[in-house]
């Protein structure tokens, strides 16, 4: 496949006189980074409700003490295929649905630099997510060593082990195309005079998460690539009988791994700073500090990759380093925090739904944020790690962070998409029922960590009950209240809420916002003129 | 629209050079860090690892500093050995040369091959625990229930930081067989 | 709205707690280092809550203060050096205050000089193996009987009903009380980690490798813990009991599990 196709006069030219193309071709061999990002988006919905399903059967067994439902090995598939589908089928391929479609809206550009690319780099999704969810009905069941595969027992795994490595390996090769993609767009196909410093905080946040993932997700796939050769080839990377290491795998997963947890964080603090100064009706605070504290989260997420296996054995030099890098990372992350409450402060507020989404994000990513703190002091993490608690404080920066954050996107430019205002009262509702239901399922979380309940366990002793069952009922609450998302969102696309106006907002900032809604097949044929581009960020 | 050529250009390399860095950042995984790790290892005694190849000691000179050097065995899997220290523990003078012996017995009525796999605790002792002689240089072939007594010679040397008093070596059994197998069928 | 309901949340939660016996927090323990992790993670905690009310109050006040609807009208400031040197510099000094007794602590428990005695911890699917070095003391400790007849799926049996269960051992580790404990711990198998909370410590199990810990109760007791490192399907029954008894209590006992001569 030669990845270095760009987009040509005479591809755009076609395009302007014809629409989409018809049926299922249009989506097969679409090149518009639009219905690209249309496709990306349906897909992370199909996932996150897979993957909430399962949350939902281990919620299920969790509910109350004893084993009703479900067998360990089968509990055990859950935990890791849930896992698995939300951060590389849910989370991801959402925020590169939206990077597909409003970065190219953002920077005044046509498309995307590579749509033929770009068509490969969504369609191996589907088929990276076939196989690994076809290893449910395999002998032996699907992968059950949760998702950070450490060996020697994920070589454990039954008949679904090469199926688990090579479903890797394709989600692997879309997040790097999608990130070659997004970078050669931002870099080199913006209007002219937009300045790199000048860009919207979305685009800043996504050009470096996609250099993170350029750099991070090929140290996955290697990783999965010793495990496979440990399995059938003889070598013995991770078997200590062959003078390999278990725990280098952990370092080597970490190392992607922590830089992953930015890789599903940084997009949504791009959301935000879009949001929050929309909304409060003022520039975003701190503009160019946003841009470095972003960049130092991403160039620290390297050096902290030990903060998740205190417990492991290391040297204590080691264990200094890396509590003294993980709190360090407070300090940008702060800075992005305050930087928000400033933008909101003297603003004159008003509270839609993608406003609320991301005072939501505001509030529980910054408790999400103290929990991280905690667990950066190495004494108290030997207490949290593999606990509850850190089940708590992931979940904090996942649920509330990166996927409300997907939410506030969703919102804030459905009309730009659909040309209609979504309902807002409906809109409200579906924000305050899934942020009370999702504090009441992993706010107890943190009181089972504290009090000694280990994670991924299907069963647990009678003193844990009582904060099970509420968590339990939370996720069931939340999990119906993301139907109604699903229910905005359709009837807004079939066109029930009023038109909405190109702007669609009380004078935002920002190129999208300068096409009609619905945003045209073809946007920014010729390049925006863009005299001031900071009035942009 | 138009997209001038040189930008067209501009794209294209920019492309590549993102290519090779997907590419240069595989290598790293696959090709470096494997390595590098193990020079970590060595340097750190991480993991508690120790020399894997035979130290050669000049001349010995004991310091007068003593340690408690205790030891601990595994067998890996289940494997069917029966494998202990013949003495529990030693009282080591730093810097002189020492020589213990373990024994193995293959409790199966198979010829198997064992791999031991020493691990030095505290890590930070692992690099001045110095082997000279060692039964997990290379593997060791059982006939059916065959009885070793295998001997360890080694010295811990003088650079062992101050705070350590009490070292521990454990050998953990894993049974080799098929890998022994699978080299020499690929030697062959 | 938002803060409000979150206090809300937190407070059915707490008025709800207060009747039943629910444990919120970390334990204590019963070493000396348990009550340092203890007093570090109430410390990281009381900076966490002090920096909320800061940061939330702020946020709070501004939206109650700066919104449409109370007539407010925007500013139009983006910048400001001041402010923004102010909460980089703060968080610094917070951190590095949290930093140095967080140092000392590990530093501590990373500190296994002169033990008065050393155990071997192996992790098997799914049971740990004790071994006493040098006293000739070994044996497997797996989940009691009674949780084991109970954890089956659909066992028909009220967890209710049994007594610690799943976190209740055939066997269990005992050691004397005030004396320093070395733990080595290896596995047999996969990885696991061996955790007791009163206790503060946990380690992982690792294959082939030999990890070192240590502990020194100081109080009598039966402390439970769990495997805390996913290892296979009947992780969830691998429990870890301690039973910390009187010196002389742990020689009889120790004399009593030799095998006989």
């Amino acid at each position: 496949m030669s990845s270095a196709e760009i987009s040509t006069h005479h591809d755009a030219a076609h395009g302007e006189h014809h629409g989409p193309a018809k049926g299922i071709r249009r989506w097969l061999f679409a090149t518009n980074h639009k219905d690209i990002g249309t496709m990306y988006l349906v897909f992370s919905l199909l996932m996150f409700f897979t993957g909430g399903f399962m949350a939902l059967i281990i919620r299920t067994e969790l509910f109350s003490p004893g084993l009703q439902f479900v067998h360990p090995e089968f509990f055990n598939q859950m935990t890791t295929m849930h896992a698995l589908i939300m951060v590389f089928g849910a989370v991801m391929p959402a925020f590169v649905g939206l990077a597909n479609w409003m970065i190219p809206m953002m920077i005044g550009a046509p498309d995307m630099a590579l749509p033929r690319m770009n068509n490969w780099s969504f369609w191996i999704l589907p088929v990276a997510f076939g196989i690994l969810l076809s290893t449910l009905w395999m002998p032996g069941g699907a992968p059950a060593s949760g998702w950070t595969m450490y060996p020697p027992l994920v070589l454990q795994t039954g008949d679904a082990f090469p199926f688990l490595i090579f479903s890797v390996h394709l989600m692997g090769f879309s997040s790097i195309m999608g990130a070659i993609n997004i970078i050669v767009t931002i870099i080199n196909m913006r209007a002219p005079n937009m300045t790199l410093l000048a860009m919207p905080m979305f685009v800043w946040t996504w050009l470096i998460t996609a250099y993170l993932l350029i750099a991070v997700m090929p140290v996955l796939a290697g990783a999965v690539t010793m495990l496979l050769t440990d399995q059938f080839f003889g070598t013995s990377f991770f078997l200590a009988a062959g003078g390999g290491d278990p725990v280098m795998f952990q370092h080597i997963f970490w190392f992607f791994g922590h830089p992953e947890v930015y890789i599903m964080i940084l997009p949504a603090f791009g959301v935000v700073s879009e949001i929050i100064p929309t909304f409060s009706r003022k520039p975003l605070f701190g503009h160019d500090s946003m841009v470095y504290a972003a960049s130092s989260i991403a160039f620290l997420s390297f050096i902290v990759w030990a903060h998740h296996m205190f417990t492991v054995g290391m040297p204590l030099t080691g264990q200094l380093f890396f509590m003294f890098a993980t709190l360090l990372i407070a300090v940008p992350t702060g800075v992005k925090v305050f930087n928000w409450v400033a933008t909101m402060w003297q603003g004159a507020m008003t509270f839609e739904t993608p406003m609320l989404f991301s005072l939501g994000f505001v509030f529980l990513f910054t408790i999400g944020g103290f929990s991280g703190l905690m667990l950066a002091v190495v004494p108290a993490d030997i207490q949290y790690h593999d606990s509850y608690f850190v089940v708590a404080h992931f979940h904090y920066v996942l649920v509330p962070g990166s996927i409300f954050g997907i939410m506030a996107a969703t919102y804030y430019w459905l009309p730009k998409w659909a040309g209609h205002m979504y309902n807002e009262k409906l809109g409200r509702i579906h924000f305050w029922m899934s942020a009370i239901f999702v504090n009441v399922t992993f706010f107890p979380m943190h009181f089972l960590g504290l009090a000694g309940m280990p994670r991924r366990i299907p069963d647990y002793s009678t003193q844990f009950a009582d904060f099970n069952s509420i968590a339990s009922v939370g996720a069931i609450g939340f999990g119906l209240s993301q139907l109604l998302f699903v229910y905005i969102v359709f009837r807004c696309v079939r066109g029930d809420g009023a038109t909405a106006t190109a702007e669609v907002w009380d004078n935002p900032r920002g190129l999208e916002w300068t096409v009609p809604s619905p945003a045209p097949y073809h946007t920014f044929e010729e390049p925006p003129e863009v005299t001031d581009g900071k009035a942009f960020s | 629209m138009t997209i001038s050529q040189s930008n067209r250009q501009k794209a294209r390399s920019l492309t590549w050079q993102l290519v090779a860095m997907a590419i240069g950042a595989f290598a790293f995984g696959f090709l470096v860090l494997p390595p590098m790790y193990d020079v970590f290892c060595d340097v750190t005694g991480l993991g508690g690892r120790t020399n894997e190849v035979a130290t050669v000691v000049e001349e010995p000179t004991t310091t007068g500093r003593v340690v408690r050097l205790e030891f601990a065995t595994t067998v890996n899997q289940y494997a069917p050995w029966e494998f202990g220290s013949d003495v529990d523990s030693m009282t080591v003078d730093i810097g002189g040369v020492y020589e213990t012996t373990f024994t193995a017995r293959n409790l199966s009525d198979k010829s198997l091959v064992a791999q031991a796999v020493p691990s030095v605790s505290p890590p930070q002792a692992a690099r001045h625990f110095k082997k000279l002689e060692c039964f997990c240089f290379t593997s060791q072939e059982f006939v059916a229930n065959e009885e070793k007594q295998m001997p360890v010679r080694f010295i811990i040397d003088s650079d062992l930081p101050a705070h350590i008093d009490t070292v521990t070596l454990s050998y953990t059994f894993f049974d080799a067989t098929k890998m022994a197998r699978a080299n020499v069928a690929a030697t062959n | 709205m938002i803060q409000k309901l979150c206090l809300s949340a937190l407070a059915i939660l707490f008025a709800s707690s207060a009747g039943a016996e629910w444990e919120l927090n970390m334990p204590r323990g019963v070493t000396e280092l348990s009550a340092e992790t203890y007093n570090l993670h109430m410390q990281v905690f009381y900076w966490c809550c002090a920096i909320a009310v800061v940061v939330f109050g702020a946020m709070i006040y501004s939206l109650v203060k700066h919104r449409k609807a109370a007539g407010a009208k925007p500013a139009n400031f983006s910048h400001s050096m001041t402010a923004e040197m102010i909460w980089t510099i703060i968080p610094i000094i917070i951190l590095m205050i949290m930093a140095v007794p967080s140092a000392e602590t590990l530093i501590k428990l990373e500190d296994g000089r002169k033990p008065d005695l050393t155990v071997v911890v192996t992790g098997y699917q799914w049971k740990w193996h004790y071994e006493y070095l040098g006293e000739d003391v070994a044996y497997y400790s797996s989940l009691a009987r009674t949780s084991v007849d109970a954890r089956r799926k659909n066992s028909g049996i009220d967890p209710n009903t049994v007594e610690n269960y799943l976190l209740d051992v055939d066997n269990p580790l005992v050691v004397p009380v005030g004396a320093k404990v070395r733990v080595l711990i290896t596995s047999n198998d996969v990885i696991h980690a061996w955790w007791v909370p009163d206790l503060a410590i946990k380690k992982d199990a690792v294959p082939g490798f030999m990890n070192e810990t240590w502990f020194r109760a100081e109080l009598t007791g039966v402390y439970r813990g769990q495997c805390a490192e996913l290892c296979g399907k009947d992780h969830g029954y691998m429990p870890v009991v301690v039973e910390v008894v009187e010196p002389t209590a742990f020689q009889n006992w120790l004399d009593s599990s030799r095998p006989e001569n």
